[in-house]
């Protein structure tokens, strides 16, 4: 067996009075790629963001790249790291592409990968640049590296996005709706990025509304409602024999089209 | 009248040229202060850490509130007083307060107020998106500062800044109530001396005009730098 990169038992997490994940329980062994889908305010995202620590958890057992994550309450009973330490660990080996890519806008897509590579984990100019441009190469954008993201399409600035993500050496990729604020007609550029990442057997888990790729890629599908899990296995289990009316019913609506 | 506005031995010339100067020195050093100052209180306010929020809060408040020309004397004599006072308590005798130390603190705290609401302003129009990519990258604190949100937030407080400068050069001028010799002083001086009152007032408000027209220059190439990242550039 491979080692578990993520493991998630009784994942709790409120905002205010609102409790959005209810107890969520996952795992993630080295070369898996998990699919979390559900439809809006199912916990989805929170739960990964939980993972990176952009979301603190209320409650239950986190384990990312091995490492648990310790949580105390403050005398609010606000959730905050035993050890704040614990953070830049967690977060040097988790790399995180967002839905609305949040390139920074005042560094050239050059300077956008290497920037937390030479100034959070203190690489090389020289080893970092090189770094950088063979990512660049890899997600199709050399000739863009000295562009700032402002002057990039939705799809470029995205393969930045992961560009970046790899530029930590991450164990672990998190995906949080790449492709949702993209037209249509560039969602398959990064799919297709992502795909490849798949296929040389990186962990990755990732939120998404794309089923059909969900279906081809993942390795694992975690169908969220009303913040736990209500359904989950392998992908061509899931999407032709959902268990649950409320899985039928979502695969129903988002492979249809 | 050439004589007395030049070089001469009975001209001006040289005494103006200096106090042209110290008025741009205290501009520069007054607008450094006040930015320091703003950046801080900035920080502060959105520290969400409740001591400073207040501190920084009342700060703002109280320098906006007075006159700049009140806080100048009040802060030249009140504080010259209880820093010799001070001096006296452990053995020690007057210490000079310059006016050019006064001129600099005073239109720094002021400036800081005011900078500091725009450069608050500006960090919190920063979509929150890319400060959160940098904590997920591993940016904390000073890093996250330094590198992602002072530069982000530049394009956004630099036409408030520039207002700032401009009304800072005008201002340098209530430096003169303690008698030191920066632009109008010096003008002051030399009308009272020759009773040329209208010839040097307006010697002293075309070289103002003249600095503001330079500064006018020197933002719009700052504005033009950002331009490079900014996909909509306003010219």
């Amino acid at each position: 067996m491979l080692p578990k990169l993520v493991e998630v038992d009784g994942l709790r997490k409120s905002f205010g009075p609102v409790e959005v994940l209810k107890g969520v329980s996952l795992t993630a062994r080295q070369g898996d790629v998990l699919a979390l889908i559900g439809g809006s305010g199912s916990g989805k995202s929170t739960l990964l963001r939980c993972l990176n620590l952009l979301e603190m958890p209320n409650g239950g057992r986190l384990v990312v790249n091995g490492e648990e994550v310790a949580i105390r309450h403050d005398r609010h009973n606000r959730p905050m790291l035993a050890d704040r330490r614990q953070l830049a660990r967690i977060r040097s080996g988790v790399g995180m592409v967002f839905q609305s890519f949040n390139l920074w806008p005042h560094l050239t897509v050059l300077q956008n990968v290497m920037e937390a590579p030479i100034h959070v984990m203190g690489e090389k100019r020289a080893e970092a640049t090189e770094h950088a441009m063979s990512l660049l190469e890899r997600v199709g954008l050399t000739e863009k590296r000295d562009v700032y993201p402002g002057f990039l399409s939705g799809g470029q600035q995205q393969r930045v996005a992961i560009a970046r993500a790899l530029a930590i050496r991450p164990r672990l990729l998190l995906f949080d709706e790449p492709t949702s604020a993209l037209d249509p007609e560039l969602v398959g550029e990064v799919l297709k990025v992502i795909r490849g990442l798949a296929d040389e057997g990186r962990t990755m888990i990732l939120v998404t509304h794309e089923m059909r790729f969900a279906r081809d890629v993942a390795s694992h599908v975690c169908f969220l409602r009303g913040g736990v899990i209500e359904e989950e296995g392998p992908p061509r289990e899931l999407f032709s024999n959902p268990q649950t009316a409320a899985c039928r019913q979502f695969i129903g609506t988002h492979l249809a089209h | 009248m050439g004589g007395i506005l030049g070089f001469g031995p009975n001209g001006w010339g040289p005494a103006l040229l200096s106090g042209a100067l110290v008025t741009i020195e205290i501009t520069i050093g007054a607008f450094i202060c006040g930015l320091v100052i703003g950046t801080l209180t900035a920080a502060a306010r959105l520290s969400r850490v409740p001591p400073l929020v207040v501190l920084a809060r009342g700060y703002t408040t109280i320098c906006r509130a007075i006159p700049e020309l009140l806080l100048i004397l009040v802060l030249y004599y009140l504080g010259s007083q209880l820093l010799n006072e001070a001096l006296h308590a452990i053995g020690l005798g007057d210490a000079p307060i310059s006016g050019f130390a006064t001129a600099i603190i005073v239109l720094g705290l002021v400036q800081g107020a005011y900078a500091s609401e725009i450069i608050r302003g500006a960090i919190l129009a920063i979509p929150y998106g890319q400060i959160e990519a940098a904590h997920a990258f591993g940016h904390a604190r000073i890093l996250l500062f330094r590198r992602i949100i002072l530069p982000t937030m530049l394009p956004m407080a630099i036409g408030g800044l520039s207002n700032l400068w401009m009304v800072l050069i005008k201002d340098s001028a209530l430096i003169s109530v303690v008698g030191y010799s920066e632009l109008l002083y010096t003008a002051k001086q030399a009308a009272g001396y020759t009773q040329r009152y209208f010839l040097f007032y307006v010697v002293a408000a075309a070289v103002y005009y003249a600095m503001t027209l330079v500064s006018n220059i020197g933002i719009r190439s700052i504005e033009g730098r950002f331009g490079r990242w900014m996909p909509v550039r306003a010219r």
